[in-house]
Formats: structure tokens, sequence, C-alpha cells
């Protein structure tokens, strides 16, 4: 009977796939956080002064608060739609570890709403005066801070999901986690904009991520369980 | 596992509480290989519960549910591959056609070409509606393809619920047959249904719910 079980790997592989292609069904939810994060950093040196010594100064802070409130605001619908069209209650009953399928829902998320990010960086750090030097640290940090993002926010979409308006809830639950990332992610930043080697800062993001991703899917299934009762 | 011992759904002594609400009262029944069983009762008054907590989202406050001889809490996941669950949502995305909704839902259970699949949607007669948006189907026809997950699922513990609803007769008559086939090929198949059920060649029990 179960004789052809699906391997881990592909089952992993088909739970990205159709998040990915159900992504580009829908391509406005999928902009929607980036665009949100491109206008948060680019209305700063309108709002401020165009000073480059000034938004040097600010860029750090600028860029890694709007990556935090973009990626809040893409998380709300990592589980939501699918606990309301009942696939994430066919997800628990697929015969294979729930913790893997949302460790491989959560990377999904992350590629449709970290690296658009890191991708936009370029562009945000040129409207902040921020260094050529500094811009691969700036996507590198964005990177790994933002897989841990998603993957904490995941813990909180998942907690949330039973309760009518969780998207605030869903921000108080997350925000304090976040901080650590936003701390060292935005100090990397710093550093690298001021010519220091900013090596200390993306080794702990980068600790984080790993810590995130081994540990986050655990408490996500939990969560998920819990949520559909 | 062996074969040879036929697969048996055995709830003992079941008690639920939804709230302030006592829903399963001491619930106990068995279902072995070949069993349909016909969960009936009024409104409200549990029977969604009742799939809902044999599919494994509801954790019963008292009794336990076994499978094949065994807790079902012991191995949930081996539960669940035994097992396909259709609830009031078809769990199906809207933005996807009929066939890659059912590519994805089959094949993470287990491997399925695009042949079987095509011909089950064959079978229960939304073959034309395959590269449609699941969104664009009628409620009948979405009804109709959330059936045919449950038919690939190819599981031997068959949880409908209100699997007739939207159904036109043509439909209600092919997918009792359907029901009926899995439940002369060993299965059982636990459903909640409004109507009689006419369910040819097959052993019907009845549950009733107060």
């Amino acid at each position: 009977m179960s004789a052809l079980t699906t391997s881990l790997p592909r089952a992993a592989w088909l739970v990205l796939e159709r998040d990915l292609r159900l992504a580009f069904r829908r391509w406005e939810q999928v902009t929607h956080p980036v665009v949100f994060f491109v206008m948060v950093a680019t209305l700063f040196p309108l709002a401020l002064s165009p000073e480059p010594s000034l938004l040097r100064t600010i860029a750090p802070g600028v860029v890694w608060v709007g990556a935090l409130l973009s990626s809040l605001l893409a998380l709300e619908s990592l589980f939501r739609t699918d606990l309301e069209d009942g696939t994430l209650e066919q997800l628990t009953l697929s015969g294979q570890p729930l913790a893997w399928l949302l460790l491989s829902k959560t990377l999904a998320h992350w590629f449709l709403s970290g690296v658009p990010l890191v991708i936009a960086a370029p562009l945000v750090a040129v409207s902040l005066a921020a260094p050529g030097e500094s811009i691969a640290v700036l996507m590198i940090s964005l990177a790994l801070g933002t897989g841990v993002l998603s993957f904490i926010g995941a813990v909180g979409a998942a907690l949330t999901l039973g309760s009518r308006r969780g998207s605030v809830l869903l921000s108080l639950l997350v925000l304090p986690l976040a901080m650590p990332v936003l701390i060292f992610g935005s100090r990397a930043t710093d550093q690298a904009m001021r010519g220091d080697l900013s090596n200390g800062p993306l080794w702990l993001l980068a600790a984080m991520l790993i810590l995130a991703v081994t540990l986050a899917p655990l408490a996500s299934a939990a969560a998920v369980r819990v949520s559909l009762e | 596992m062996a074969e040879t011992d036929s697969p048996a759904l055995e709830a003992r002594d079941l008690h639920l509480w939804r709230g302030t609400k006592h829903v399963l009262r001491g619930l106990s029944f068995a279902a072995t290989a070949g069993h349909l069983l016909h969960v009936r009762g009024p409104n409200g008054c549990g029977k969604t519960t009742l799939l809902r907590t044999l599919a494994g989202f509801l954790w019963p406050e008292e009794g336990a549910l076994y499978w094949a001889g065994r807790p079902v809490n012991d191995d949930r996941d081996g539960y669940a591959a035994d097992l396909a669950y259709l609830g009031h949502e078809n769990a199906m995305k809207a933005d996807l056609t009929a066939l890659e909704n059912l590519r994805y839902a089959t094949n993470v259970r287990h491997a399925t070409d695009r042949r079987t699949v095509e011909a089950v949607l064959e079978r229960l007669g939304v073959h034309a509606q395959k590269d449609l948006p699941f969104r664009s189907l009628s409620a009948g026809q979405r009804r109709r393809v959330a059936m045919a997950r449950v038919l690939l699922a190819r599981a031997r513990l068959w949880l409908l619920d209100e699997p007739f609803t939207n159904l036109d007769s043509a439909g209600v008559r092919e997918l009792s047959s359907v029901v009926a086939e899995h439940a002369r090929g060993g299965g059982i198949a636990i459903l909640t249904a409004h109507s009689e059920l006419d369910l040819p060649g097959a052993e019907l029990r009845r549950l009733e719910l107060v």
C-alpha cells in the first residue's frame, strides 16, 4: 500500500513548487512587500534632507526597519489562505512529517518575501548614499536576516491562525523575537559603510539562521496542529 | 506490517467537549474492511466533529482511537498515510487548475502519473475541465475534483464529510458507485450525508448521533 511513498526531498520540492507557482499566478500579492520596502527607504531622503552624510548615518537603520516591517507584512498570508481553503488540513494528513513540509513552505515564503528585498537592496542603498563597497555586505546581511525573520515569523503566523484578527497579535509576538536580527543586521551594514570588517554580526546572523531553520519548523508544526483544532 | 490482518478502525468510548458542549458522549464503534458507515443526525449534533476527530484534528478528552489494532497516536503520520479526508472545504487552490491541484495533492503522498489522474477525472465526469482554473468550476464540479483527490490518495480509510453537497443526481449516483466500489475492494468509508444513501452492493451501517 505504502510501497511507493514519496521521498522527503520530493515532497518538499512539491510543496515549494506549488507555492511558487501560486505566487506567480497572483503577482500583485508578491510584489506588495517589496514595493513597500523600496517606498519606505526612498521616502527618507525626500522627507529629511538629501545630505549624503546624514543619509549615510541613518541608512542602516532605515533599510533594516523597512525590511523588518515588510517581512511582517508578508507573514500574514503565509498560512492564512491555506487554512481557509482546507489545504493546510490536507498537508497535515499527507503522511509526511508536517515540520518538514512547513520548512519547505517557509522556504518558499522566504523566496517570495526575502529574496526580492535582497535584489532591491542595491537600489535602496544608492538612494541612501551608501558607499558602493558596502552593498555586498548589505545584501548578505539582508539574505540571512530575512531568512531568520521568515522562520521565526512562521511560528507566529501558525500560532495566530486561530484568531480572527491575528495580524496585531502576530506583530506583537514576532517583533520582540526579531529584535536581534534588526540589531545585528543594521550593525553589520553600519560597519560595512564605515569601511570596517563586519564579519562578527554576519556570523551571528548566520548562526541565528541555522538555529531558526532547525527549530522553528518543529514549533510551527505544533502550532498548526493546535490551530486546526 | 502484515497485509493479511485487515485493518480496522475502532473507537473506544470517545468523549469530546467543544467549549461547554459535550459533543461526543462515550461513542464506541468499529469498522472493518468493506464497511460503509453512514453517520446521521440533526444539524449541530457533531457529525463534522466526529469526522475531524477520526481524522486526528481533534483530540478526544477521553477514550482512544485504534487503527489496525494500534493506537492512532503512536504513529500519526502512518495513520494519515492510510487515510483520505474530504472536509467541507475542497482543499484546492482556486488559482491552480484541477490537474495541477491534484498533481500536488497526490504526489506529496505517492508518485502518480498524469494518466492516472486524468482517468480518475474522466471517471468522475470532470475531465473536460482539467485545465481550467479551479475557481472557474461550478460548485458541483469542484466537489467532483475534490473527490478525485480522495480516490487518488489510495487510502484504506475514507472520511467523507457531506460528499454529496452540490452534486446533481447523476453525480450522486456516480459518487455512490465509487464509494461502494471502495468498500467492495476492502476499504472502509465513513461518511455523513443528510439524504438516504443508495450504495449498490455494499453493506451500509448507520451511526446515529443525537
